[in-house]
């Protein structure tokens, strides 16, 4: 149970870096990528995964 | 390297300082600056005089740069789509190169030594420069206010984080904050913004507007609490909140907001925006204008906002951001210790000393002219490339100041873009009939040197060429130049003209310097 990040909509903002949780994002290789091993999907802390609330080009998606 | 050269912006070349005159006589109501030390208090007025963008004036005299340490956004506004980028273009939200703090300081100080007239620096984006807690915009700052201290700092938000760091932002030393406010009322605002991030919350439809419209007022009243000057920049989105900017102009104003400034919508199908998918239309220049009129009472209006890139470096009107791209920079030799300090300060006295010549030089030319008060206003474009003077080639300037006379004085009311389209856009557009539709509401053109083709061009469109105050000060030409009018009107030599508009160029391209 993780996110990922679609590469090729993504516009490397970083706005969801800044709202996980869990530290699970970071910036690699010119884009931005979840690690599905800290990724919780945000349950039982938020009511949505916080980095597909906040993308402005909504390519936070389930893996 | 190419650097502004000094003499270009003061024709006549005198770097040399100048005896301080004595008091310029510049009374309240005489001066012809909508913005100058007398229409202010003396705090307000030491705060704005060196920023281009709160001072009409300054913007004549000082540069400012963006640096895009703020990529992330928290809402979405329907004019915005930052997938786009063409290096050619200019507009809010659009940048080159996304720039780390670090990255961001030594481009600062880079360009700070390289352009005495750098007063500011802002961050602007691309995305909001308080969204993704702030993180990149206080960095900068905090580096900043240590190396290069003489220099100004100002950011721009939609507000809805504001009240969370208007108290850093007093602590750092930033006295100019910008706020986009496009509505008062949530029923205007769901129309352009589909959605913000709140609280770990995204919300939609009318509620996202009523929260971000608190977010903003209460931000605003902390600005004011706080001593900091703000700015608001609103959008003109015909049909949208055309009308309602005015219940906008009254509720900031009502706040203490300092200066409200009226953009019109950039919208192109070719930007990927949702308003420019939808075929939303921007105003025309009669529409903004008079728009901008019925909000201008006893509080400012900005005029000369040319809705610069996220990344501008320069006067405003112009962007030589190419020049100091991340890599340029690396290769640069920055002087860490606040480079070009010296320099900056001579620039300063320079201006401080001219300035204070021209506010008496322009009540002298109302004096002028008091003959013909209560005689219409008329408009007139001008070719310059600052230091308030006609000292643009017609065929060279990349847009034309718009200023609006009468015996009262010569007042900037805008500006006009004319350079070429970049390729995508229509390219193969008559770069004369381009100028023309531009400025077809004005009754002259003012510049330094024009041809003989495009001058008979331009006569047949009712708009006179005047090439005969090449180099001098714009307002005080603009006066004499309306006495003249007004007799050779009433003498019956020329005639009125009557009910012509102009328009506004959309996606207009940024100015490159030859």
């Amino acid at each position: 149970m993780a996110y990922k990040i679609k590469a090729s909509d993504c516009t490397v903002c970083g706005a969801c870096e800044a709202e996980c949780p869990n530290e699970a994002i970071s910036f690699k290789k010119g884009t931005y990528v979840i690690d599905a091993a800290k990724c919780t999907e945000c349950q039982g802390k938020f009511d949505a995964p916080q980095c597909a609330a906040v993308c402005p080009a909504d390519c936070c998606v389930p893996a | 390297m190419n650097v502004i050269s000094l003499d270009s912006i003061f024709a006549l070349g005198e770097m040399k300082s100048q005896p301080a005159p004595e008091a310029s006589g510049c009374t309240t109501s005489s001066c012809g600056s909508s913005d100058g030390p007398s229409d202010m208090a003396p705090e307000v007025w030491e705060k704005v005089k060196n920023h281009p963008c709160y001072s009409e004036e300054a913007h004549h005299y000082y540069a400012r740069m963006h640096v895009a340490v703020a990529p992330a956004c928290n809402i979405q506004c329907n004019y915005c789509n930052r997938k786009y980028d063409c290096a050619n273009e200019s507009r809010p939200g659009v940048v080159s190169e996304k720039l780390t703090a670090d990255q961001a300081v030594r481009k600062v100080l880079a360009v700070a030594a390289e352009i005495p007239q750098l007063s500011v620096v802002g961050i602007a984006g691309p995305g909001d420069s308080l969204a993704a807690g702030a993180k990149n915009t206080l960095n900068t700052f905090d580096q900043l206010s240590q190396l290069a201290p003489d220099i100004k700092l100002c950011l721009s938000t939609n507000g809805l984080a504001l009240p969370d760091y208007v108290h850093r932002l007093k602590a750092t030393n930033i006295d100019h904050v910008t706020i986009t406010i496009n509505m008062v009322d949530p029923e205007v605002g769901q129309h352009i913004y589909p959605w913000i991030f709140h609280n770990h919350k995204r919300y939609t439809g009318i509620e996202a507007s009523r929260i971000l419209h608190e977010r903003q007022m209460l931000g605003l009243e902390m600005l004011q609490e706080a001593g900091i000057l703000a700015k608001i920049n609103s959008v003109m989105i015909p049909g949208i909140n055309d009308e309602h900017l005015i219940d906008v102009n009254r509720e900031v104003k009502k706040r203490g907001a300092f200066l409200h400034n009226i953009m019109p919508l950039i919208s192109d199908a070719a930007h990927g925006t949702h308003f420019g998918l939808t075929g939303q239309r921007g105003p025309t220049a009669q529409e903004l204008k008079a728009l901008q009129d019925k909000c201008e009472g006893d509080m400012k209006l900005m005029r000369h906002c040319r809705q610069c890139r996220a990344d501008a470096v320069g006067l405003l009107g112009e962007d030589r951001g190419s020049e100091f791209t991340a890599e340029k920079v690396m290769l640069m030799d920055v002087d860490l210790d606040g480079a070009g300090f010296e320099k900056r300060e001579t620039y300063r006295e320079h201006v401080e000393s001219e300035r204070a010549t021209r506010h008496a030089s322009k009540a002298a030319a109302i004096a002028e002219v008091a003959h013909i008060a209560g005689e219409k206003p008329i408009l007139v474009a001008v070719a310059t490339k600052g230091g308030e003077r006609i000292n643009e080639h017609f065929g060279h300037a990349k847009e034309f100041q718009i200023y609006e006379v009468t015996a009262k004085g010569a007042k900037f009311v805008g500006h006009r873009r004319v350079d070429l389209y970049c390729e995508g856009g229509s390219g193969d557009e008559d770069g004369l009939e381009t100028i023309i539709n531009a400025i077809n509401d004005c009754v002259a053109v003012f510049v330094a040197k024009i041809g003989g083709c495009p001058s008979k061009s331009l006569e047949a469109a009712g708009i006179e060429p005047v090439d005969s105050y090449a180099f001098e000060y714009i307002e005080e030409s603009a006066l004499a130049y309306y006495a003249s009018y007004t007799e050779r009107l009433g003498s019956g030599a020329i005639h009125e003209k009557i009910g012509a508009d102009a328009s506004i160029r959309q996606g207009a391209y940024t100015a490159r310097r030859a």
